[in-house]
C-alpha cells in the first residue's frame, strides 16, 4: 500500500463567520490574504514533511471555496516538484472539462514531470458540478468534452517528432508541439476518479489507477466492476495498486488525544458539503435518465456522506469516511475496510481537515507513517497475492 | 408544458420530431419556450381557432430527437428553415415564446421570403446592456423551487400549470420530458446566457411587421428589454399584458391570443 498526504488547503479560520454556502457564492472578504499567506505556507510545509516521512503527495483544486484555496493543483505541484525529493506527485486532478486549453495543461504537466525528475502522476477529472459556475464551461456534453480533452492530453504528451494538428469537436490546434516532453516515457502514470460502475469499467479498459473518494459501501461494487472489466480487457487480474481510496485519517497516542483531534476535524464534514442548491447538479452534468430518476424518487444525492445522524467513531470508520484512533485501531479500521472493498492499494489520507493545527497534523502524520503504514504495506502485499491467486 | 407527448411525428432532414398540427387557415409556426411544450398548451389551443398551428417540439425537447450535430441555436434555425421548406409553408406567421422567441427572431434574420409576420413573446436572444449588466436572469443558477416565482406572476396559478412540480407522482415519461427539456435548454443557452451577441446587429434584416408581446411582470427579461427589442426592428411594436410573468402566456392565454389575433388581422404594415 502506498500512502498519499492530502490537504484541501482550507480557509478554516473563516468557517465560523460564514452562514450558508461555503463555496461558489461565498463572499471573498472571508478570505483574508494575510491569513491565506500563512495557511498556504503551512500546508506546503506539511507536504514537505510528508515527503520526508515517506508519504507521496496528492493535491486537488477547487474554486471560490472556503474549504479549498487551491485554485490550481498544478501550481501547488510545481512548488512540490522543486521542494521535495522522493515523493510521487499526484494531481487529482486537473479538471479538464473546465480548462479551455488542454494544450497548456499538457505543457504544464510535462514541465512538472521534468523538474521533479519524473515523479509526476496525472489525474484528469470531470470536476465537481459547482465548478462549472466559475469555469463557465457547459455542463451539457461534459463527458464528450472530457474524453476529447483526455485523448488530446495523452497524444500531446506521448507524441514524438514534428508538430501535429488537432481538429476535434471541442478543441482545435494547428501546431501541437509540447516542449519539454515528459521525463517518464511513454508518459507518467494516469489516474481517474470514479464512483459508479460504468466509469469504473472505462477506467479499467484504460488500465489506469482508479481512485474513489469517501465512497463507503459504493466502493466494493465499483472495484468489482473494475476487476471484471480489467480481466476481460487485459487478460490478467488487476493488481491492488490499481485501487485508491480517499478518507480522513486522524491518529493519536491514546483515546484522549484522538478525541481531542476528532473534535477539531469533524466540522469538515459539515462545512465541505455546503454547496448552493442550484449548483449541486446543473442540467447536463448527469444523464437525463439519472436526473429523471432522481426527480421521481425525490433523492438528490448522498446526504451527510452517507452516514447516520450523529455518527459514532465506529460509524465513520465503517462508512469509509473518517478513520481515527491509536495506531493499532487505525490498522484494524483500514485493513478491515480494505477487505470489505476487495483491496485498497493506495490510501489517500486527508491528514489535515477542519481546525487541526500544524503541530497536530504533523504529529498524526508521523504516528501514522511510523506505526501504521509499515503494517498496512505488509497487509496489502499479502492481500495482493490473495487477489491474484483468487483471480487465477 | 412538459406532461404529454405530441400526436404526430415528421422526419426533417433525418431528424424525427414530434409535433401538433391543429386548426385551419393561414399557417402559424409556434416555437415553444425552454421548459417545453405539450398537448395542453392553452395559447396554441386559442390560436388554433383562427389559424393552422404547426407546433413542433424543438430537436432535443419532448420526444424530438437530438442528433449529435445539433449543438447550437443556429443548428435549430437551419432545422426550422428545412421544416418550413419541407412542409412548404408560405405567408407564414411565426410565434415564439421565450427561448422560442429567440429562435423566431434568428429565423426571420435568415430571410423573410416565406414569413408574413412575427410575434415574439417574452423573447430572449439579444444583448443590449454593457458587459457588467445582465439583461436576462441567469435561470441556470436557480433551483426548481424558484420556477413558480421567477417564471410566473401568480405562484398558485403557476403550481397548477406545473402539476405542483410533484415529480414523485408524475409518470416517468413526463419527468423525463422535463429533465430532457432542461438539459437541452442548457445546451443551447448556457453561454452567452440565452443570447447571441450578433443578433441585435442582424435584426434590421427583418422586413415584416413584428409584435413584441410581454408579460408586465416578467422577472426573467423586463418589459424595458421588450421595448428595446421592439424598437430594434424596422416595423416593430410593443404591447404588454397585465398580471402575467415570463410565462404569462400560460397564465393569461386568452389575453395573449387576443393581442396576437388583433395584430395579425391588421393590414400588413399599418400594424407596425
Amino acid at each position: 500500500m502506498e500512502f498519499w498526504h492530502f490537504s484541501e488547503q482550507s480557509m478554516h479560520p473563516a468557517w465560523d463567520s460564514i452562514q450558508g454556502p461555503t463555496k461558489v457564492l461565498v463572499d471573498n472578504r472571508f478570505c483574508d490574504p494575510e491569513v491565506a499567506h500563512k495557511l498556504y505556507n503551512r500546508y506546503l510545509d506539511e507536504w514537505v514533511i510528508a515527503d520526508k516521512l515517506g508519504y507521496n503527495i496528492f493535491v486537488n483544486e477547487h474554486h471560490a471555496s472556503a474549504n479549498c484555496m487551491s485554485a490550481s493543483c498544478l501550481l501547488t505541484l510545481a512548488i512540490m516538484a522543486r521542494q521535495t525529493k522522493n515523493a510521487r506527485l499526484l494531481c487529482l486532478g486537473v479538471p479538464i472539462t473546465n480548462r479551455t486549453d488542454p494544450y497548456r495543461v499538457a505543457e504544464e504537466l510535462a514541465m512538472i514531470d521534468v523538474i521533479s525528475g519524473g515523479r509526476l502522476e496525472i489525474g484528469l477529472v470531470k470536476a465537481s458540478p459547482f465548478e462549472l459556475a466559475m469555469s463557465n464551461q457547459s455542463p451539457a456534453r461534459i463527458m464528450d468534452r472530457y474524453w476529447e480533452a483526455h485523448d488530446f492530453v495523452v497524444k500531446a504528451l506521448t507524441h514524438k517528432g514534428l508538430p501535429f494538428s488537432w481538429e476535434g469537436e471541442f478543441y482545435q490546434y494547428r501546431n501541437v508541439n509540447v516542449w519539454p516532453r515528459p521525463m517518464q516515457q511513454p508518459m507518467p502514470p494516469m489516474w481517474i476518479t470514479a464512483s459508479g460502475a460504468s466509469t469504473g469499467r472505462k477506467v479499467a479498459q484504460l488500465g489506469y489507477t482508479m481512485a474513489t473518494f469517501f465512497n463507503g459501501a459504493g466502493t466494493k461494487p465499483l472495484y468489482d466492476a473494475y476487476k471484471d472489466e480489467y480481466f476481460k480487457t487485459h487478460g490478467k487480474p488487476a493488481s491492488i495498486d490499481r485501487f485508491a481510496y480517499l478518507a480522513i485519517v486522524v491518529c493519536g497516542r491514546n483515546d484522549a488525544e484522538v478525541q481531542e483531534r476528532l473534535k477539531k476535524v469533524k466540522p469538515y464534514l459539515e462545512v465541505q458539503p455546503r454547496t448552493p442548491k442550484a449548483w449541486s447538479n446543473p442540467p447536463g452534468y448527469e444523464s437525463v435518465e439519472l436526473n429523471a430518476g432522481a426527480l421521481k424518487s425525490g433523492k438528490t444525492g448522498r446526504i451527510n456522506f452517507g452516514l447516520p445522524l450523529n455518527p459514532t467513531q465506529q460509524d465513520m470508520a465503517d462508512g469509509g469516511i473518517l478513520f481515527s484512533g491509536t495506531p493499532d485501531q487505525l490498522y484494524d479500521q483500514i485493513s478491515r475496510f480494505s477487505d470489505r472493498c476487495g483491496g485498497i492499494g493506495h490510501m489517500l489520507c486527508l491528514s489535515q481537515a477542519g481546525y487541526l493545527s500544524h503541530e497536530e497534523t504533523v504529529d498524526t502524520m508521523t504516528l501514522f507513517a511510523e506505526q501504521v503504514a509499515p503494517r498496512l504495506r505488509e497487509y496489502a502485499r499479502q492481500k495482493n497475492m490473495e487477489l491474484i491467486q483468487a483471480a487465477e | 408544458m412538459f406532461m404529454s407527448p405530441l400526436p404526430e411525428t415528421r422526419v426533417i432532414d433525418g431528424t424525427t420530431v414530434e409535433l401538433l398540427i391543429k386548426g385551419e387557415g393561414q399557417p402559424l409556426l409556434f416555437l415553444h419556450a425552454g421548459h417545453g411544450f405539450d398537448l395542453d398548451d392553452p395559447l396554441v389551443e386559442a390560436l388554433s381557432k383562427s389559424y393552422r398551428v404547426i407546433a413542433p417540439s424543438h430537436p432535443g425537447f419532448g420526444a424530438s430527437e437530438l442528433p449529435r450535430h445539433i449543438t447550437g441555436t443556429d443548428d435549430l434555425v437551419y432545422f426550422y428553415l428545412d421544416l418550413i421548406e419541407e412542409l412548404d409553408l408560405r405567408d407564414l406567421i411565426v410565434v415564439g415564446v421565450s427561448f422560442g422567441g429567440w429562435l423566431a427572431a434568428e429565423l426571420a434574420t435568415r430571410g423573410t421570403g416565406r414569413i408574413a409576420k412575427l410575434v415574439l413573446i417574452d423573447a430572449v436572444g439579444v444583448k443590449f446592456s454593457g458587459r457588467e449588466t445582465r439583461d436576462i436572469t441567469d435561470i441556470f443558477a436557480t433551483t426548481l423551487e424558484e420556477i413558480p416565482t421567477l417564471f410566473f406572476h401568480d405562484d398558485a396559478k403557476a403550481m397548477q400549470i406545473l402539476g405542483g412540480l410533484d415529480f414523485k407522482n408524475m409518470s416517468l415519461a413526463s419527468v423525463t420530458r422535463f429533465a430532457r427539456n432542461r438539459e437541452s435548454l442548457l445546451l443551447f443557452g448556457w453561454s452567452p446566457t440565452l443570447y447571441n451577441p450578433k443578433l441585435l446587429s442582424r435584426l434590421h434584416r427583418v422586413h415584416v411587421p413584428v409584435l413584441v408581446l410581454w408579460g408586465a411582470d416578467d422577472k426573467v427579461v423586463s418589459t424595458e428589454y421588450g421595448k428595446k427589442y421592439a424598437a430594434a426592428f424596422e416595423h416593430g411594436s410593443f404591447a404588454q399584458i397585465p398580471e402575467a410573468g415570463h410565462y404569462g402566456y400560460l397564465e393569461q392565454p386568452e389575453a395573449f391570443a387576443g393581442k396576437i389575433t388583433e395584430f395579425l388581422a391588421a393590414d400588413a404594415l399599418v400594424a407596425a
